[in-house]
């Protein structure tokens, strides 16, 4: 091998690299502008690049549209409007909401609006049918200038196109004074208002032109895929995330150039990663592996080691003062006979789905409930992350899966009982948390979302391949088998009802530590984290301490509910119930019903498990007396695809109601009740001194 | 007729969430009023401060800018309108130079053209800001801080100048000059609302005072009858009550 085929080599690579470079870079920027302009770290930017590809390609190939009226429907009609109805119905009565709230909003949406968009415009995507670029021919039109590398139509196209939208933007920030303007909105929209600048049209200005470029990006890297699924444009924005970590979310140069660092890496990392490992045996099995996963690695490097975004602080708004304070929980406010009459309600209504459950219930039901109470452990680990140290983790799947997975390798390799490989596993889990946790707690916030994000995707990518892990081939063909506990002489394989029994005891017991753990050190230690870190940290709380010991325990406490997860349907079933994306819908589910309460996290678990079957399948009806399950109307099954949509779009009220749309109805409810207990109390009190 | 009131709150009533701030204040400002807001801790002055610049929403009652409601307006209506805010505390843009805060401020009130001018200006005021112009505004020092905020608003001569805790975390010659500056602003015919602690800068300043207590207005005279009242209110609450 010479050295000017080695020279070769390099530049066919950076050639090669650029084009997706400056799609990364355009998606990078949109990123940036959002971020910089509303606060919010837009996660919702894959599933808006989605909906402009789709809505192309629809007009295109279904209604046969020129790609001109296409191009002008999907980019600069849809897109915009998109962002601004987020804008103006979302963001704009949130701007001064914390970051980790807008956070748990965009991840409501980017689960919702993919969904929303397939029921609406009736898109399906089908494998096999190729979408097409923006330019005729693009993909069998090749030019090659430099006699290195034939770049094809549509890579031009992406290039030019993503060149001219760059220096657009960047025109736009040196040379108007809006460039000045949507920074300063975003630090204070209030202080900014003081400066007679209407915060609201600077924002959504932002939001339609970050849309267009999400818009533009999506229809741009559309040819790239062989089929237009919104998972592939959700894993699109985690690589544009990565570009725009490296300018530290704030920066358009930095994004621009991550992104064209991100295209080019890739490509020359694939061109080289092959024929090391033909020299080097032991790189072998990361060549495949490692390849899928290279952009969450990159990103998971970029928040480790970036100096940058050490230095990166987020500036308060001075004006914060004037949002009134969080309120209390409802039960710590509770009038002392309410107190009692809840518990009483509470422990009847248990009884009765108990007894319903352990001698009414059919098989259907059964497991239903089985779903419901292992799922309620599971999020129970988001009660702890997110509900008492206020932290956003997108991992909790790959912690759940981390359980599952080590019991199907303990049981089928040494034999070991599975409820002993199920502890043992959320020792892993738990392990492996604080290690996640570790290099990037102290970024705390959007940047521990972000970190987690790609670790997920990371496990997604790489770790679950690994024979250890998944499988690997066997797997393939026998699945992941995983049984269920044997102790003494309970077999819990033969009897659904009894290890619905024993997943009962695991979440009791698992409930009553977290709330021990909410009522002692580590949770107080927690709470005052998250009323002010500067004063927890004066009277000698450790940040990191405090926070990494939640982690391991949600961790924990996520790997043992995944085991059970993995019990019950005898299965890992990794793709179905752990995968990323999935993880995300339980942590939207959670913190919009209420994730600071252990009922909540059961009240989640139920809603994941009955919402779909009990309401959208119709079953509800059958509980009256006219209907049965021939005679459901006409509506029913209504698509399982309306249960994205509408958990998703409740997180919409994770910002007005930080506790829980569960919660502040408790809250609003008990303060009813409360008045008029204390009012009688009062007036009790008066009476005898009047007698007197 | 008298002339119309630049600034009115009639029976305003502010919260914060389930905490109520104000119960029921009127206040009215004409055009070259001075009026200094004085009480003691959490008696509802910088509150009063933010309904009259629009910054905290009354959630009874009405506020009005020329006879014109403006109650629960956007803030920027406010600003248009000739208001302008200092409030309390490190208010600056931490993110942006301390140029960028006061071109912020001066391309929308004073136009493109007259920016320069106006930062020449904002520098002669204050020499430290001068000296900084090129640094981040997060890393200048609280009484640096304080001047930025109070820069903008001064040189802007804006119709009223809402200032809070004007002098707080200033050096006392710097703060003679604040009030050398304020004085001829006043001069030129501009209004002001002032929040201060220094009872006896404020009442050489003003000639109206508002006196709070418990969110409430408890007194409003001429500067001149208002030392002994003051006193009375802040230092022997048992007789007033």
């Amino acid at each position: 091998m010479t050295l000017a085929l080695i020279g070769e080599d390099f530049v066919r690579a950076l050639l090669q690299g650029t084009p997706p470079g400056t799609v990364y870079a355009l998606i990078g920027l949109g990123f940036v502008l959002t971020y910089k302009t509303s606060g919010v770290f837009n996660l919702a930017f894959g599933a808006q690049a989605y909906i402009s590809a789709a809505m192309f390609f629809k007009a295109r190939q279904e209604w046969g549209w020129g790609i001109v009226p296409a191009v002008v429907l999907s980019v600069f009609v849809i897109a915009p409007a998109i962002g601004l109805t987020l804008e103006r119905l979302i963001f704009r009565n949130l701007r001064t909401a914390s970051a980790v709230s807008k956070l748990v909003i965009a991840i409501g949406l980017s689960v919702a609006l993919p969904a929303l968009f397939e029921l609406i415009a009736d898109y399906k995507p089908v494998a096999g049918r190729t979408p097409t670029g923006i330019v005729p021919d693009g993909s069998s039109v090749f030019y090659d200038p430099t006699g290195v590398y034939p770049f094809s139509r549509d890579e031009l196209a992406q290039i030019i196109v993503a060149g001219v939208g760059v220096i657009l933007l960047g025109a736009m920030f040196r040379f108007t004074s809006m460039g000045l303007a949507m920074r300063g909105v975003v630090e204070s929209p209030r202080m900014t208002e003081l400066a007679g600048i209407p915060a609201d049209r600077v924002s959504a200005l932002a939001w339609a032109i970050s849309s267009i470029f999400a818009g533009m990006a999506g229809v741009l890297i559309a040819p790239r895929l062989n089929t237009l699924i919104s998972n592939d444009f959700f894993t699109l924005m985690v690589l544009a995330m990565a570009a725009a970590a490296v300018g530290r979310l704030v920066s358009l140069p930095g994004a621009f150039f991550g992104g064209m660092g991100l295209g080019w890496f890739i490509a020359v990392f694939n061109t080289y990663l092959p024929r090391w490992a033909d020299d080097h045996t032991w790189l072998e099995p990361f060549k495949d592996n490692l390849t899928p996963s290279l952009p969450f690695v990159v990103l998971f490097g970029i928040l480790v080691f970036w100096p940058a975004i050490r230095r990166a602080v987020d500036a308060a708004d001075p004006l914060s003062g004037v949002d009134p304070p969080p309120p209390a929980l409802a039960a710590t406010t509770r009038h002392p006979l309410l107190t009692l009459q809840t518990r009483i309600f509470g422990v009847c209504f248990l009884g009765l789905v108990g007894w319903l459950g352990f001698t009414q219930a059919d098989v259907r039901w059964i497991a239903l409930l089985s779903t419901a109470t292992v799922l309620s452990i599971i999020y129970l680990s988001i009660t702890v992350i997110t509900g008492f140290a206020g932290q956003i983790s997108l991992c909790q799947g790959a912690f759940a899966a981390i359980g599952a997975f080590t019991v199907f390798q303990l049981v089928d390799r040494y034999d070991m009982s599975a409820l002993t490989a199920a502890l043992i596993g959320a020792a892993i889990a738990a392990v492996v948390g604080a290690i996640v946790a570790l290099p990037v707690l102290k970024l705390g916030g959007v940047w521990l979302a972000i970190a987690t994000l790609a670790f997920a995707f990371f496990f997604d990518a790489v770790i679950v391949k690994f024979s250890w892990v998944g499988g690997g081939e066997s797997a393939l063909f026998s699945g992941t088998q995983v049984p269920r506990p044997v102790i003494g002489p309970f077999d819990f394989g033969e009897s659904d009802r009894a290890f619905l029994a024993l997943a009962v005891i695991v979440l009791v017991i698992v409930s009553v530590a977290v709330i021990q753990l909410r009522e002692g050190t580590i949770g107080q230690s927690l709470r005052a984290l998250r009323s002010s870190e500067v004063a927890a940290e004066s009277i000698g709380i450790s940040p990191a301490r405090a926070r990494i010991v939640a982690f391991a325990v949600s961790a924990f406490i996520a790997g043992l509910g995944g085991a059970f997860l993995a019990m019950l349907e005898g299965d890992v079933n990794y793709p179905k119930n752990f995968s990323p994306v999935a993880a995300m819908f339980w942590l939207v589910l959670v913190v919009s019903l209420s994730a600071r309460t252990v009922e909540g996290a059961i009240q989640a678990g139920a809603a994941f498990a009955l919402f779909s079957p009990v309401i959208l399948e119709g079953s509800f009806l059958e509980w009256l007396p006219y209907f049965n399950e021939d005679n459901l109307p006409g509506i029913f099954p209504i698509s399982a695809k309306w249960r994205f949509v509408l958990f998703g779009l409740t997180a919409i009220q994770f910002a007005r109601h930080p506790e829980g749309m569960l919660e502040f109805g408790k809250r609003r409810a008990t303060q009813k009740r409360n008045d008029r207990y204390y009012a009688r109390d009062a007036e009790r009190a008066a009476a005898p001194e009047a007698a007197t | 007729m008298a002339d119309t009131p630049l600034l009115e709150l009639e029976d305003v009533t502010a919260e914060y969430g389930p905490f109520r701030a104000l119960f029921g204040v009127s206040l009215t400002i004409h055009p070259g009023d001075a009026m200094a807001l004085l009480g003691s801790n959490g008696a509802g002055k910088t509150t009063v401060a933010r309904v009259a610049s629009g910054l905290v929403d009354a959630a009874t009652g009405a506020v009005r800018v020329d006879g014109v409601t403006m109650t629960r307006e956007p803030t920027y209506r406010f600003a248009q309108a000739g208001i302008a805010h200092a409030p309390e505390g490190r208010s600056v843009f931490a993110t942006f130079t301390v140029e960028e805060n006061l071109v912020l401020y001066f391309r929308r009130s004073l136009g493109r053209k007259n920016v320069p001018a106006a930062l020449d200006e904002a520098y002669t005021l204050f020499p430290r800001l001068g000296e900084r112009r090129r640094q981040v505004a997060g890393t200048l020092s609280g009484g640096e801080q304080r001047m930025l905020s109070l820069a903008r608003v001064l040189v802007e001569k804006p119709r009223l100048l809402i200032a809070d805790e004007l002098s707080l975390g200033l050096a006392p010659i710097i703060v003679d000059e604040v009030y050398e500056t304020l004085t001829s602003i006043r001069s030129s015919g501009a209004a002001l609302l002032i929040v201060e602690q220094h009872v006896q800068h404020a009442l050489e300043l003003c000639d109206h005072v508002a006196l709070l207590d418990h969110g409430t207005i408890a007194w409003t005279g001429p500067s001149a009858e208002a030392a002994d009242v003051v006193v009375d209110h802040l230092f022997e609450t048992g007789s007033s009550s």
